[in-house]
């Protein structure tokens, strides 16, 4: 086992534990939250590992950094109280569960056993901000132009839908 | 490097976990979480296989990431605006319980 | 390897966060004193000599060290443990990437004081100030306390909007210098340019060869002062500084978000801020002013002239010296700089700091950024 190996296992164990630490962290929103940016945190160290470096970068500013602030912002301003997990009819609920957790257990084994092609060697700079920035902006700068449309349209739907009624 | 099937499986694992968030918590803020825990783990199992293809011809080698780099944008954008529709929904009914905005189930 | 990297962040911890973070509360109350006409704190003493009230620091550190640490009543106690740190590590591990020394070549072995020079560089500078918000905000939601919210509400929103226009305004710096690395930023600013090549190059008029002694150094600032400005602006916005320091408005929210920390806690808040105004001086010295490099002396000069005198290896270990106390120079004046600007502006009012943000700051580093890659490409790229 390679240090790259252990590293890799390591960030994964990580993020399975605060997305489950999300997922039950009934009482306390803004724990949940927190769960939420260690798990994107650690996915980022898995990006880099996967030599995605700048999307890793990325990653940590735009995601960790500023949609769960804003999560935690929202939460904050809202001042929210503990929450329930869904009650309802219980045996119907949990049989079902368990058979999609023994369903998804039996995909699960199918899909880490599978047999894919071995990782190409990648060449040198890969992922780095200077090639992956040709490729956005010679390829790819139809997207880039339609990304930054849609920030548009996102930013004047908050706005508008954040605004007090103008009265 | 990992074989790039446990990159997948991790992938799969941690979407199940979004779903099993936005299937069960009432929160709506908490499951907006969860679909942002559900985009992450797509944005993994992109780039793993972007990895697993990285020697492809030129025009190709980067398609996994900024595809990436795209899904990013569109969560941002989307939890902007899926934050106001939250604060509106807090103003007009004093509460983030997805049980209470429930008028149209029959 | 591993040796070099320990020796270095030993170092950094020792002089920077150990020694250089505690005269920063000494400079702040004297040179606060000057400013205002007043003598300043000058009584802590150790048998009758004051000198000068350095000593405060050490009182002050024993002072917080021996307070009792209260945890209010209905916080969420884990939470309220770690915002602390949360809020100290990004402000100590920017350090890593602020170059101290240049490269040096001895024999075949290379010296490079810094600790370490990856390629995304400056862009590990904003993923973990990204991270720092975290704290603020954890540290206003568990006290449990509404002026605590209120504080960190307002940080966390200064803090990411600054982060963006932060981003932006070192943009132009960034195609200037072709890197993100630090280190090759400072190499870069090593050298001297023609003070009136930009006629030569922006509008064909040709320049006399006997004007080319008329040579400025090839600092950050000289090439994009509107950058310079924004981006002290925006980093100091980011750090909670006076005048931006809304989210721990003194007479209007008490004490914020570290409203309810006492002793070394708190102390751990309040040095976090000076470190990080360490950090700021560094990263404004590294990008703008020529980091390490004395301007129009540059490293190939001081080898080629003191070497050829006293020897290589000498002239090797002067230039490591002279560049890491030029640095330090620089760090000291940005200190004075920040620390000038907080004591001389009165508090922001919090709509005033987001419109600075959005409506001057974003809008003008996107014009800022359109209009080097206009004269870059006219001109071409800066040599």
């Amino acid at each position: 086992m390679t240090a790259l190996q252990v590293l890799f296992y390591a960030f994964a164990a990580l993020a399975l534990v605060s997305a489950l630490g999300m997922l039950f962290n009934v009482r306390n929103a803004v724990a949940a939250a927190m769960s939420l940016v260690v798990t994107m945190v650690s996915l980022a160290g898995i990006y880099v590992l996967l030599e995605a470096h700048l999307v890793a970068a990325i990653q940590i500013i735009v995601y960790a950094g500023a949609i769960v602030v804003l999560f935690l912002f929202v939460v904050m301003l809202l001042n929210l109280r503990a929450d329930e997990f869904a009650p309802g009819r219980q045996w119907p609920t949990k049989t079902a569960a368990l058979l999609l957790v023994v369903a998804a257990g039996a995909h699960l084994v199918r899909i880490v056993s599978a047999e894919l092609p071995e990782p190409a060697v990648p060449p040198a700079g890969f992922g780095g901000y200077a090639l992956l920035g040709i490729a956005l902006y010679t390829d790819y700068v139809l997207l880039v132009e339609m990304a930054s449309l849609l920030l548009l349209a996102a930013i004047v739907g908050a706005v508008i839908l954040a605004k007090r009624k103008l009265d | 490097m990992v074989p790039i099937s446990h990159v997948i499986g991790l992938s799969a694992l941690l979407f199940m976990i979004g779903v099993a968030g936005v299937a069960t918590r009432r929160n709506l803020i908490v499951v907006l979480m969860s679909i942002e825990l559900m985009l992450n783990a797509v944005n993994l199992a992109f780039l793993g296989f972007n990895r697993m293809w990285a020697d492809v011809d030129a025009v190709h080698r980067y398609d996994g990431q900024v595809f990436v780099l795209m899904v990013i944008t569109v969560a941002a954008a989307e939890v902007a605006v899926g934050l106001g529709i939250v604060i509106s929904m807090f103003r007009n009914r004093d509460s983030v319980n997805l049980e209470d905005v429930s008028l149209l189930k029959w | 390897m591993p040796v070099e990297v320990v020796v270095k962040t030993v170092f950094i911890i020792l002089v920077i966060v150990g020694a250089l973070a505690p005269v920063i509360t000494w400079v702040e109350r004297k040179q606060s004193a000057v400013m205002q006409d007043r003598i300043g704190a000058n009584r802590a003493d150790v048998a009758g000599i004051t000198l000068l009230g350095l000593l405060h620091p050490a009182a002050d550190v024993l002072k917080l060290l021996s307070k009792e640490d209260v945890v209010p009543l209905g916080a969420n106690r884990f939470m309220h443990l770690i915002s602390p740190l949360i809020a100290a590590v990004p402000a100590i591990v920017a350090f890593g990437v602020i170059p101290f020394g240049g490269v040096y070549h001895f024999g075949d072995t290379t010296l490079s004081l810094v600790v370490a020079n990856p390629d995304w560089g400056l862009l590990y500078i904003f993923a973990i100030g990204s991270l720092a918000t975290y704290g603020v905000v954890m540290a206003g939601w568990s006290s449990n306390n509404n002026w605590s919210l209120l504080g960190g509400m307002r940080a966390s929103a200064q803090m990411i909007s600054y982060e963006v226009t932060m981003g932006l305004a070192v943009v132009g710096v960034f195609m200037v210098f072709q890197t993100l690395k630090l280190q090759d930023m400072a190499v870069a600013q090593d050298t001297t340019f023609r003070l009136l090549g930009f006629l030569d190059r922006l509008f064909g008029i040709p320049v006399p060869a006997w004007l080319d002694w008329l040579r400025l150094p090839a600092w950050g600032i000289f090439y994009q002062p509107l950058g310079f400005l924004m981006f002290l602006t925006a980093i100091m916005a980011e750090n909670k500084r006076p005048p931006f320091d809304t989210p721990e408005g003194e007479s209007e929210i008490i004490a914020g978000f570290h409203l309810e920390y006492s002793g070394m806690r708190f102390g751990l808040f309040y040095m976090s801020e000076f470190i990080e105004v360490v950090v700021i001086a560094g990263l404004v010295a590294t990008m703008f002013l020529g980091g390490w490099a004395i301007p129009w002396l540059s490293t190939a000069t001081i080898i080629g002239g003191v070497g050829s005198v006293f020897g290589t290896g000498f002239a090797t270990g002067l230039c490591i010296l002279l560049h890491f106390l030029t640095f330090m120079l620089k760090v000291v004046v940005l200190i004075w700089l920040q620390m000038a600007l907080r004591w001389t502006l009165p508090r922001f009012r919090y709509d005033q700091v987001m419109d600075l943000c959005w409506k001057i700051l974003l809008p003008l580093s996107l014009a800022n950024i359109f209009v080097t890659a206009l004269v870059m490409l006219i001109a071409g790229s800066p040599s």
